[in-house]
């Protein structure tokens, strides 16, 4: 009475111990993996940026209009865009921190442009968990620091928009920007 | 089926032994496609399409819910959000031609298994109810296909939707507010569009739960097999691992290729060019035809032209909802005790002019309503149900059938001993 019993097989074994059978059932479990991963690819890539999406890249904008104090929100790959025209005594103050002290070591130069230093253009994003900071528009709340102060959970940015306290770990971040004229500025 | 001297499933490692203990998951697949299923010997490649349609189904379902990442059920946008996954999408491109000749490789391979199926005598006592479920499966399947159609929002999307549903316009008393209840409105509009994405994403997962029914009646008599002879000892039967899984994958290898072909070199060799046009609610392509897997019932739909006590119209709808429906009777209208067409050379006969009958049909489908295809589409219909309700009942009755193997192994020893064992096995005689 013959059954199909798991012994061994009785095809000779090679000098290392390993069969052909034995070769094959890697190889094709192998190629198996690797169509496997081959389909897993697209599967998972078509979640990442489409190419409309990626095609959103620089934006120019004209601050002839915005005066001394004042700053205005402008968006910029979706996410929201400061622009903030310094006062003397803003660029002082900022100008007055010892930089030693700070989180995010940055003086007011490192960022803003040569000779454009009344020109402080972050993104509007919060280094925390991504809310936008109040401080922008007129009457809204700018922080013990007198910069930007994000409602979410506190964190206080300084005239430079630096982080002075709160859990946000790293100062509002800089884009690449350039100025195309006295009033146009290139960001992207 | 658990045959007395099917394997039994023994952990070895401890955790899998406190996990079967607790939620005996591993055992339950392992009864089902591992070592604890015994499965006849002798089963050809024609048994390979059960599992290419569950890969099928699977594949449908993965495409399909990345593909509703991107794609908008707005009767304005719908058709550029195609396109935008077209050429935006990273791989979007394939993920959509994947998806639409998926819909192709499930119906030829659901095909194949039918025809498997009605060759075999799989729907044979005691596999009705295997017979049934998969009906059913089949019938979901039409209706998950013909919406997935429409959402692209083509012209054969928007024509497709309002000529399906005007069948059941067709309906005596209720029939156009059925019609209009189904549409959301006096022709296919955003109301359609929006309810047919929500049937297309529910009915795969409903395609789903029947399939694991359709298995689990199957398990229970155990797979049938080419002679039609029941399972009557170990000898008969391997264990589904390794020996079915091994054969499953190479047949799946086979499939991916051919699918690969068609769907990096003949993307839209199966679809329809007008489908590359956007709806147009006021002008109906000059030659509107379903997708290919519909035209054979679509040439019975349209091969009643006369009216006779009910309209033409009806007719139409009836037949050809009538010759799925019947399918469900063929455990009782096939009553011969034989069950494999391999012995009965008469029946055999009968069905391969049946499948040049239904292929006649698709060709006639496929092709615009004049002569000669009208005549040609009428004779095919007529005999199409006269296969079923007259010439298989008469059969049972009057066939002399060839004499059956006493068992599955005797069919297959034939004398080839070394060929018939596994590999390491001594080969079994038939004194023994």
């Amino acid at each position: 009475m013959a059954t199909v019993e798991h012994h061994e097989a009785t095809a000779p074994a090679g000098e290392d111990g390993l069969r052909r059978r034995d070769f094959i059932n890697i190889a094709a479990v192998s190629v198996a993996g690797v169509g496997g991963a081959a389909l897993l690819y697209p599967l998972v890539n078509q979640m990442n940026p489409s190419a409309d999406v990626l095609a959103l890249a620089q934006i120019d904008v004209d601050i002839s209009s915005i005066q001394p104090g004042q700053a205005i929100k402008t968006i910029w790959r979706k996410q929201p865009i400061f622009i903030r025209h310094l006062t003397p005594q803003e660029i002082e103050a900022a100008n007055a921190v010892d930089v030693g002290s700070l989180r995010d070591p940055q003086t007011l130069a490192d960022r803003t442009k040569p000779d454009k230093a009344q020109w402080l253009i972050t993104l509007g994003v919060c280094t925390h968990l991504g809310c936008v900071p109040l401080g922008a528009s007129e009457g809204e709340n700018r922080g013990e620091y007198g910069g930007y102060f994000c409602p979410c959970h506190g964190s206080h940015y300084d005239t430079a928009a630096r982080i002075r306290k709160g859990p946000a770990p790293t100062n509002l971040e800089v884009p690449e920007y350039e100025f195309m004229s006295d009033t146009a500025v290139r960001i992207g | 089926m658990s045959f007395p001297w099917a394997e039994e499933y023994r952990p070895k490692h401890p955790f899998m032994r406190w996990l079967d203990e607790r939620l005996p998951l591993p055992r339950l697949v392992y009864g089902a496609v591992g070592g604890g299923y015994p499965v006849p010997r002798n089963l050809n490649y024609f048994w390979n399409f059960g599992v290419l349609a569950g890969v099928a189904l699977a594949l449908q379902i993965v495409t399909g819910i990345v593909l509703a990442m991107h794609y908008e059920a707005n009767a304005e946008t719908a058709f550029n959000s195609v396109e935008h996954i077209m050429r935006n999408v990273n791989q979007g491109w394939f993920l959509r031609y994947a998806h639409a000749n998926g819909a192709s490789f499930f119906f030829i391979v659901t095909y194949i298994h039918i025809f498997r199926g009605l060759y075999y005598g799989s729907y044979k006592a005691p596999r009705e109810m295997v017979w049934m479920l998969g009906l059913v499966i089949f019938l979901l399947m039409m209706a998950t296909a013909f919406m997935g159609y429409v959402l692209p929002w083509g012209q054969m999307s928007f024509w497709g939707a309002k000529v399906i549903t005007g069948l059941f316009g067709a309906i005596p008393l209720v029939g156009e507010p059925v019609q209009q209840w189904l549409l959301g409105g006096f022709a296919p509009d955003q109301p359609t569009l929006t309810r047919f994405f929500s049937l297309h994403y529910l009915l795969p997962f409903v395609i789903f739960g029947v399939v694991v029914l359709h298995i689990w009646a199957l398990h229970i008599p155990g797979s049938g097999n080419p002679t039609g002879v029941d399972v009557k000892s170990p000898q008969d039967t391997v264990p589904f691992h390794p020996y079915y899984t091994a054969k499953d994958g190479f047949g799946l290898g086979v499939f991916l290729i051919l699918f690969a072909i068609l769907l990096f070199f003949l993307p839209n060799y199966l679809g329809h060019p007008d489908n590359y046009i956007p709806a147009n609610p006021l002008s109906t392509p000059a030659h509107i035809v379903p997708e290919w897997y519909f035209w054979p019932f679509y040439a019975i739909l349209r091969a009643f032209t006369v009216d006779f006590i009910l309209p033409a119209k009806l007719w139409g709808v009836l037949a050809m909802f009538a010759s799925i429906l019947l399918l469900f009777f063929l455990p009782w209208l096939d009553k011969s005790p034989v069950r494999s067409g391999s012995y009965r050379p008469t029946f055999r006969i009968f069905f391969w002019i049946l499948i040049a009958d239904v292929l006649v049909l698709g060709y006639c489908g496929g092709m615009p309503a004049e002569e000669p295809w009208v005549m040609l589409s009428q004779v095919a219909t007529m005999y199409y149900f006269a296969h079923f309700l007259l010439i298989l009942p008469i059969l049972s009755m009057v066939e002399r059938t060839l004499p059956l193997p006493n068992s599955i192994s005797e069919s297959v020893l034939h004398g080839e001993e070394q060929e018939a064992a596994p590999v390491g096995v001594k080969p079994a005689t038939a004194a023994e």
